[in-house]
């Protein structure tokens, strides 16, 4: 299994066909406590780069980009009842969403762990 | 520290030991400072106060199958419990009348009581909306005069009266914009608006059906007329720019960036929410503005009751009068005033885009700013724009030294001053000084707002406070300031003295509690 | 002037501190061309409180007021009696005076009250939950729509032909620019409401259908059989209110299928102002909260644990998400709804059932007296306190000539669809606890001689 990072401060995991999709935890640190995730449906088409999923705190609203284009399989159901999953475990418990990717051609533009924490290191 | 209260008065609390602040009363209240439950846990609710005249029990036979099962769940108390209630909650509000509502964008000016006696006058207050013209004509008057005042205090050609408030008129000038440009086959799709502008703004673009885009800001604080500029072309509908903006700044550039936006075929409309800082002195229709709309609780005084009832006519140029929405009051040509709807606008209006609004607008506040602008007159209002920038100016150059100020530098501000939390200590933001001015018995300011400014803290003290009142909002604020600046941890608890203290708004949002349930009580 | 308390020598000081030496060259970034030279020709100059109310007092009384004459207007508007209580309490600096509360440590008073607005509002609708108000009882409607069609995914919406005409001609407006389909019709002069086809004209494409309750010709939907319909079409039902008090008597349209209950709330404690300042009710199922529009106030806990109100799920809303908000919507109706909810707390819920009827039975009286006039009849089977009079002729011209005579008679159909021919002859007619026998006397009477062709 492998992660990649993108700019906007998403992961994801892939397995196979298959990525798992969250939000980083400095992401989370800059939201402030989040109160609501909107989900994408099982079966929504999603694009690289668009918005696939909304990530609520007191004073905003953040787009959750998807970081490759494909269909979603799953989406995290625990966040309905626990949203704050994302602030207290964002980079495993507090996942997004699960796609089936079309093209694990578009993941060699993102950056593996090292390249991303040397970005935010420099924001 | 004491010499912002150089009259020696001061409330009877806090004289005596910390112990006998801490003491507990038996109800929980404190003197004057009581707590009050919600009309559902009083107690006593099953009571009605309102005595009807005559025990009529109609038959209710032709209603059976849609009568209702049982009466709603609703409390009732008697008049006496009613008064005290709402008495005690309203005990719990910080309101204009109390002191300074200084709230940048917001004009919280007084507001006067002969405009709330003449509104309820039976011949405004007891008239309804659809009685035949003849019955009406005084309130159509209130209407036209209304309309005159604001078309001749603007520069501009006509104004649609009926938008319900800000955003409503900014809705109203975008679908005047967007059948202007469909009645030329022109189907344009992107508004340009300013990054520091009212959120209200892009909302309101795209509730019109229009792209959003920003348009970038100078250093000094105004729109970037060259990037603008570059930015125009044939999809660009127009342009959404608020002047004086939300930095506190006029536009120098208003007329250039009219000029461009006209030349490149779209139209220029102006957010009204700050006419208080030019008004007599400015008229938007010489700048170059299709359209603007005018919150008459703000500029005109209506009072704000606690989050509206608002109003927000829109003055439109010649080129889009003829696509106003319906109805409207207009003159004919024998001098009498009379109302236009649905039926006559066919032939008189044919391009208006349609209806905003059962009824015709705020006849409420309508009444009410025209007293307030024949009590001022066209002098009266000069003044009250010349008072409103000499306050915020006074505001901004008594707090720069300690309290950073973005554009200070850049000249005089407008009718509000902008400051933001940059050079306070590590851990001290905006929030902290805000909830230190509760404490003080001062409304904060705007805060975070405008978004181009970190931090930002948005002061608009209005021409209706006196020096007086300004030096000791002042000297409250320097104090909170150098308190923010060392880093006084007890900043951080504020506010203490306020009938409930930080409140979490996590929690609210979280898990939405929005109605009474009754197994919490 | 008495409203602005700066002397000309605090003037001089303040201009030292700040260090000009005018007032004019604070504005010297308005550029010397836009900068008006004096004070703008044509206008009057200042005026004193006395003067002021001598003109303004002058152009009331060039109106005839509802409560000076025998009055049977609705339509959406409706005179009832407000407590005197309610207007004192609203006029308390504290409430008045105060703004939206985004600082709710010291506005705990205006949220403790809309929060007890929205639970009565919730409760009178049957519905889960409610807003904080509103514009108006029309653009309340239009956001039900708009929000059926956000939370379905679709852009159809279908209009009842009970649905007051305004309401329909703004939500047609607005739907013309946000790209909706509506599906809209006139009402017929017919007994029954149009059940049957707002039915009919479902299909799978419709987000929601809209539907008046009672409906603008006084008449009663069935409303349960229009919920499965719609509900069965994976649509929404909409129920619109325009007069509340009809609750008191009538199955709140929550309690029968409707998914998002809106209405115009003047009826109790705003009064009837001409057209506004109004209130806009807007309640709903709990699952659609994050689509609602407006704003909400939720119950929370302050730092000592102490139970407090903020306003609350703001990311909605304009100044948080901007172009995506659920609506453009900032300032509501706020004062109106603290009158509503202090009319309804002294109402109480058994005070409401009262009220309701007596207004039915003042209802009842009007149709049985009109009925005895040759050639008018009643459309209504069923109703509650408004009714369609079907007269022999043009309902316009009745209702002028009864002006004439200080008898405001309703409202014609004619006016309120011109260019319907078939619905000219149809008299809207409103009773309220407000109508005494004397004003039924003199309505009927009046219509009578003006059918007769009697002068005035």
């Amino acid at each position: 299994m492998s992660r990649y990072f993108t700019k906007d401060h998403e992961w994801i995991d892939v397995e196979g066909d298959i990525g798992t999709v969250g939000i980083t935890d400095y992401a989370q640190s800059q939201l402030g406590d989040i109160t609501f995730v909107e989900l994408p449906a099982a079966g929504q088409a999603v694009k690289k780069g668009d918005s696939a999923s909304v990530v609520d705190s007191v004073k905003a609203a953040s787009d959750v980009y998807a970081p490759v284009s494909g269909s979603v399989t799953e989406a995290n159901g625990a966040l309905e009842e626990e949203p704050e999953l994302v602030n207290s475990d964002a980079e495993v418990g507090g996942w997004l969403f699960r796609v089936k990717l079309d093209d694990s051609g578009e993941l060699s533009g993102l950056m593996d762990r090292a390249a991303y924490d040397a970005y935010v290191a420099e924001l | 520290m004491n010499a912002h209260n150089p009259s020696g008065w001061r409330p009877a609390m806090g004289e005596g030991s910390d112990a006998e602040c801490d003491l507990v009363t038996h109800s929980g209240d404190r003197a004057l400072m009581v707590e009050e439950p919600l009309i559902f846990e009083l107690g006593g609710g099953d009571k009605c106060g309102v005595d009807f005249d005559g025990p009529e029990e109609p038959p209710l036979a032709s209603l059976e199958p849609f009568l209702r099962k049982e009466a709603p769940v609703l409390p009732g108390l008697t008049e006496p419990e009613t008064v005290r209630h709402y008495t005690r909650l309203s005990r719990q509000n910080y309101a204009i009348d109390l002191g300074p509502f200084p709230l940048g964008s917001c004009t919280m000016k007084h507001n006067p009581r002969l405009n709330e006696k003449v509104a309820r006058l039976p011949g405004f207050a007891d008239v309804h909306p659809l009685q035949p013209q003849d019955t009406v004509r005084g309130a159509l008057e209130v209407i036209e005069q209304l309309a005159d005042w604001l078309v001749r205090l603007t520069g501009m050609n006509a104004v649609a009266m009926s938008p319900k408030a800000g955003a409503h008129g900014e809705l109203c000038g975008l679908l005047c914009i967007r059948a202007a440009l469909e009645a030329r086959g022109d189907a344009r799709e992107v508004v340009l608006v300013p990054e520091s502008a009212h959120g209200t703004n892009p909302a309101t673009a795209a509730f019109a059906g229009y792209g959003v885009e920003s348009i970038p800001a100078t250093p000094d604080g105004r729109v970037d007329l060259a990037a603008l500029e570059a930015r125009l072309g044939p999809d660009v509908a127009g342009v959404m720019i608020t002047n004086p903006n939300t930095c506190g700044l006029f536009e120098r550039d208003m007329k250039a960036i009219a000029d461009a936006v006209h030349s490149a075929g779209g139209f220029v409309y102006c957010d009204g929410a700050n006419f208080n800082a030019i008004v007599g002195k400015v008229r938007p229709g010489d700048l170059g503005v299709d359209a603007m709309h005018i919150n008459l609780h703000k500029t005109f005084s209506t009072p704000h009751g606690g989050g509206g009832p608002g109003s927000g006519p829109v003055v439109l140029s010649e080129a889009l009068t003829p696509y106003a929405p319906l109805p409207f009051v207009a003159r004919g040509p024998d001098g009498a005033v009379r109302l236009v709807e649905e039926e006559d606008g066919a032939a008189e209006l044919p391009g208006s885009f349609g209806r905003m609004t059962a009824f015709h607008g705020q006849m409420g506040m309508f009444t009410r700013a025209l007293a307030y602008i024949l009590s001022h007159g066209v002098d009266g209002l000069c003044r009250v724009a010349e008072d409103a920038v000499l306050n915020a100016n006074y505001v901004l150059r008594s707090l720069e030294d300690l309290l950073d100020a973005p554009y200070g530098a850049s000249g005089p501000c407008m009718h509000e001053a902008l400051f933001s939390d940059a050079g306070l200590a590590e851990g001290f933001s905006t929030l902290d000084i805000a909830k230190g001015l509760i404490d003080e018995g001062f409304h904060p300011m705007t805060v975070y707002f405008p978004l181009v400014v970190h931090g930002a803290m948005l002061v608009e003290p209005t021409e209706t406070e006196s020096k007086a009142g300004l030096d000791r909002f002042i000297g409250s604020l320097r104090d909170i300031a150098e308190r923010a600046r060392s880093g006084d941890e007890s900043l951080k608890a504020a506010p203490v003295f306020a009938p409930r203290r930080r409140l979490d708004e996590t929690r609210a949002a979280r898990k939405p509690v929005l109605v009474w349930k009754e197994q919490e009580g | 002037m008495r409203y602005l308390p700066l002397t000309d020598a605090d003037r001089a000081e303040m201009l030292a501190v700040i260090g000009e030496d005018s007032i004019d060259a604070l504005f010297r970034d308005v550029p010397e061309e836009a900068r008006l030279s004096g004070p703008i020709a044509g206008l009057p100059s200042h005026a004193g409180e006395m003067a002021v109310e001598r003109h303004m007092t002058a152009l009331a009384a060039k109106n005839l007021s509802a409560g000076s004459v025998p009055f049977f207007l609705g339509a959406g508007a409706y005179r009832h009696h407000i407590p005197a209580s309610v207007d004192h309490l609203i006029q308390r600096g504290e409430f008045l005076t105060a703004y939206t509360p985004y600082q709710p440590e010291i506005a705990q008073g205006t949220l403790q009250v809309l929060f007890e607005f929205q639970t009565q509002v919730a409760r009178l609708f049957g519905t889960d939950i409610a807003n904080a108000s509103m514009y108006d009882g029309s653009t309340a409607c239009w956001e039900a729509i708009a929000m059926a069609c956000r939370v379905t995914k679709r852009d159809r919406a279908v209009l009842s032909g009970g649905l007051h005409p305004h309401y329909v001609a703004t939500a047609r407006m607005m739907a013309r620019f946000a790209g909706n389909t509506l599906d809209t019709r006139s009402p017929s002069l017919e007994a029954a409401p149009d059940n049957a086809e707002i039915i009919a004209a479902l299909d799978g494409e419709t987000a929601c259908v809209v539907v008046q309750y009672p409906d603008v010709l006084g008449r009663i939907p069935d409303l349960p059989a229009i919920a499965e319909a719609a509900h069965e079409a994976g649509a929404l039902l909409v129920a619109v209110v325009t007069e509340p008090v009809a609750l008191g008597l009538l199955e709140a349209p929550g309690n029968l299928g409707a998914d998002i209950v809106v209405g115009e709330g003047q009826s109790l404690g705003v009064g009837l102002n001409f057209g506004g300042p109004y209130l806009g009710l807007f309640g709903c199922r709990e699952k659609f909260v994050r689509q609602m529009p407006g704003r909400l106030c939720g119950e929370t806990v302050d730092a000592d644990g102490k139970r407090g109100f903020v306003l609350t799920l703001s990311t909605r809303e304009q100044h948080i998400r901007r172009e995506k908000a659920t609506s453009n919507i900032c300032t509501n109706s706020g004062l109106c709804a603290l009158a509503f909810s202090i009319h309804m707390t002294l109402l109480g819920g058994e005070g409401l059932a009262r009220l309701a009827r007596l207004n039915h039975s003042r209802a009842q009286r009007v149709v049985r007296r009109l009925s005895d006039i040759p050639g008018v009849s009643v459309l209504n089977q069923a109703y509650f306190n408004e009714v369609t009079v079907v007269l022999p002729g043009d309902a316009r011209e009745a209702v002028r000539e009864l002006a004439s005579r200080e008898v405001l008679a309703g409202v014609s159909l004619g006016r309120l669809y011109p260019g319907e021919p078939d619905l000219s002859r149809g008299l809207l007619v409103t009773a309220t606890e407000t109508v005494t026998d004397e004003d039924i006397e003199a309505l009927a009477a009046g219509l009578a001689e003006v059918l007769e062709g009697v002068p005035a």
